[in-house]
């Protein structure tokens, strides 16, 4: 309840997106609340990438309203997004192997030299760059020593960790996470897992797109759970096991959004799920918007 | 804030980092890392050396400052056409029109020139206008129709060399106006003469150095090349650049015909034939990657330096041209050879 009186910092009401015949986003909704990790999950075909793309740019909704602290915005592209202080990192490890953390940090975003050097001659300020780039990952606490070392030298997770860095460093309202671990063995994605924890510490809210469930459990704040083109439910790690939450996004449990705390209460039975499972009939849309 | 270097989210920094571990000595200078590898950028200058005491001990008048001054005039075109290659080949592309282009260039401004009467310099603007426009047309069919580098430049190798031929109806331009050929003059300097069209080659690599290690124009070619997708993500807008690219090759095919004319003096409608595997034969023995994204300008010009060197050490030696040919081939085999076995260990 106190959740509804905090001004989302990204809202989404009735999104709805069609390609021919086929309905990718049937009237979602979705809040980002400052200071949180939203998990964003839902089977293949969801929808839920495509969500993503309506609130990144990437996708440009055929009705619905985005609202950035509260401001309707229109983002006809992942540019114009980005230009609204919205970062996103990509699961494949967007990052260019061959140049070094620093140039990667600032692809795209170079900083010239002052004076007559940079505004005459164009000369970029590489070692302004790399104490920006050193500060940067400092703050992260992502240990690494020389910012002048290619990124192909670097293990798996200390390179998406480079695309962490640069989307906090340049985020000023979010950062959308798109499967940030799916391309990374367990111990990485664990150091990657404590990066977003870090992020969100540092004052950014998340969303983070995952498939993979203790994941999403492990440092999700609260969990949008997408089914069928719209938002099933919003439920938090505490209050939901993982079981139940996997009921919700295949539809074999059928969760009322307007009354989650009477229908699936803190302590939610082992038996409840198929209770519910009884009453959603397979096909039928949770309950409306 | 500095104690805080190992942390758990990081692992202690990779063995075969080759910053070597000492960021006091990588930062504070101008200069940035790109390739990654020191050693493949080091790898064309010993090669270079190697070759030059070779012949050294082959012929007595290979090492000396004459036959050098004569060995970069016979550089200075490959040498500017690798500059263009060189911006190509690090977008993981290769233009295999570069030398054609060249001398369709080098035929509109002596043509145009001589038997058109329009004033030298115009005549100069117009020919490397001739090859900037083919530059566009390799970058917009690479661009906006995807089509693969090394087929559309194939094409237009052709379509260049047809017209040529066509334009000058098989002949060979000569009288040119003095504007034209005086990069082809000399000065001495204590007592050997370089050619002002050495000097304007020499700076083009020092100009092209600049632009791609010290601007963000020169970042973006590299992570074009280094990883497209990553680049347009970060809002770069890749097929613009690309095309900017190809043009800005063309520009530069078009000074090499300047440099090709003031050198022989004449317009010739069969020049270029070879220069074109040699150009890319000096960029890739300079330790450019074939696959985008590594390489130095530098390496570029050690390379049509090695291409140069063998070519007079040769000749030098008595060698039949034949067989130039023969170990140039022999050499692009060998440096894409190192070139990729160096990537798969990366």
């Amino acid at each position: 309840m106190s959740e509804e009186t905090r001004t989302p910092i990204l809202s989404a009401k009735g999104l709805v997106k069609r390609y021919g015949q086929v309905t990718a986003i049937d009237g979602a909704d979705f809040e980002l609340y400052p200071g949180e990790i939203l998990a964003v999950i839902g089977d293949n075909g969801a929808g839920k990438s495509s969500l993503i793309k309506a609130l990144s740019g990437a996708v440009v909704p055929d009705a619905g309203e985005i609202r950035l602290d509260g401001e309707p915005v229109r983002f006809k592209s992942p540019i114009e997004a980005r230009k609204a202080g919205i970062e996103t990192v990509y699961q494949d490890l967007a990052v260019a192997p061959a140049m070094d953390i620093a140039t990667n940090l600032f692809l795209g975003r170079e900083q010239r030299r002052g004076g007559p050097l940079g505004s005459l001659f164009r000369m970029l300020d590489h070692k302004g760059m790399r104490e920006e780039a050193d500060r940067q990952m400092k703050s992260l606490q992502i240990g690494i020593r020389s910012m002048s070392q290619a990124v192909e030298t670097l293990s798996g997770g200390q390179r998406q960790g480079v695309a962490v860095a640069r989307a906090a460093a340049w985020a000023r309202k979010l950062v959308i996470m798109d499967e940030p671990t799916a391309a990374l063995g367990v111990k990485e994605s664990a150091q990657v897992l404590e990066l977003i924890n870090r992020v969100r510490d540092n004052g950014l809210p998340v969303i983070l797109i995952s498939h993979n469930m203790p994941h999403v459990f492990e440092i999700a704040d609260r969990i949008h759970v997408h089914r069928l083109g719209k938002r099933a439910t919003v439920v938090t790690p505490k209050t939901h096991t993982m079981h139940e939450v996997v009921g919700i996004m295949t539809g074999a449990v059928v969760h009322d959004l307007e009354h989650p705390d009477q229908e699936n209460g803190p302590a939610a039975a082992p038996d409840e799920p198929p209770a519910a499972q009884a009453a959603g009939a397979d096909g039928s849309d949770p309950p409306p918007r | 804030m500095t104690d805080q270097q190992t942390q758990p989210a990081g692992e202690p920094a990779t063995a075969g980092a080759p910053a070597g571990g000492a960021p006091g000595e990588s930062r504070g200078r101008g200069a940035t890392k790109v390739s990654g590898d020191r050693l493949a950028q080091l790898g064309p200058l010993f090669a270079l050396i190697l070759a030059c005491a070779f012949f050294s001990t082959q012929s007595d008048r290979f090492l000396t400052a004459d036959n050098f001054s004569l060995i970069l005039q016979q550089v200075m075109v490959i040498g500017t056409l690798a500059i263009g290659q060189t911006l190509i080949i690090l977008t993981a592309g290769i233009d295999l029109s570069c030398g054609t282009v060249m001398a369709f260039g080098s035929i509109v401004m002596t043509k145009l020139a001589v038997d058109n009467g329009i004033p030298p310099v115009l005549a100069i603007l117009l020919g490397i206008g001739a090859c900037a426009a083919f530059g566009a047309v390799n970058g917009a069919l690479v661009t906006s129709l995807n089509l693969p580098a090394f087929i559309v430049t194939l094409g237009t190798f052709n379509i260049a060399y047809a017209l040529t031929h066509i334009y000058s109806k098989d002949e060979t331009i000569s009288g040119l106006p003095d504007v034209m050929t005086s990069l082809g003059n000399s000065f001495s300097l204590g007592g050997t003469p370089f050619t002002y069209g050495t000097i304007l080659t020499i700076l083009l690599f020092a100009f092209v150095w600049f632009v791609l290690t010290q601007t963000s124009w020169g970042r973006r070619v590299y992570a074009l090349g280094d990883n497209p997708e990553a680049t347009r993500l970060m809002g770069i807008p890749v097929k613009k650049q690309l095309l900017m690219i190809y043009t800005v090759a063309g520009v530069i095919y078009g000074i090499a015909a300047l440099l090709l004319v003031a050198r022989t003096n004449v317009g010739d409608p069969n020049a270029g034939l070879t220069d074109n595997l040699d150009a890319i034969t000096a960029v890739v023995l300079g330790g450019t990657s074939l696959f985008g994204g590594r390489g130095t300008i530098i390496g570029t010009l050690i390379g049509a330096l090695i291409v140069g060197v063998l070519r007079d050490g040769l000749v030098l030696m008595g060698v039949q041209s034949i067989y130039q040919v023969l170990i140039t081939g022999i050499l692009v085999i060998l440096a894409v050879s190192v070139d990729q076995l160096a990537r798969r260990r990366g």
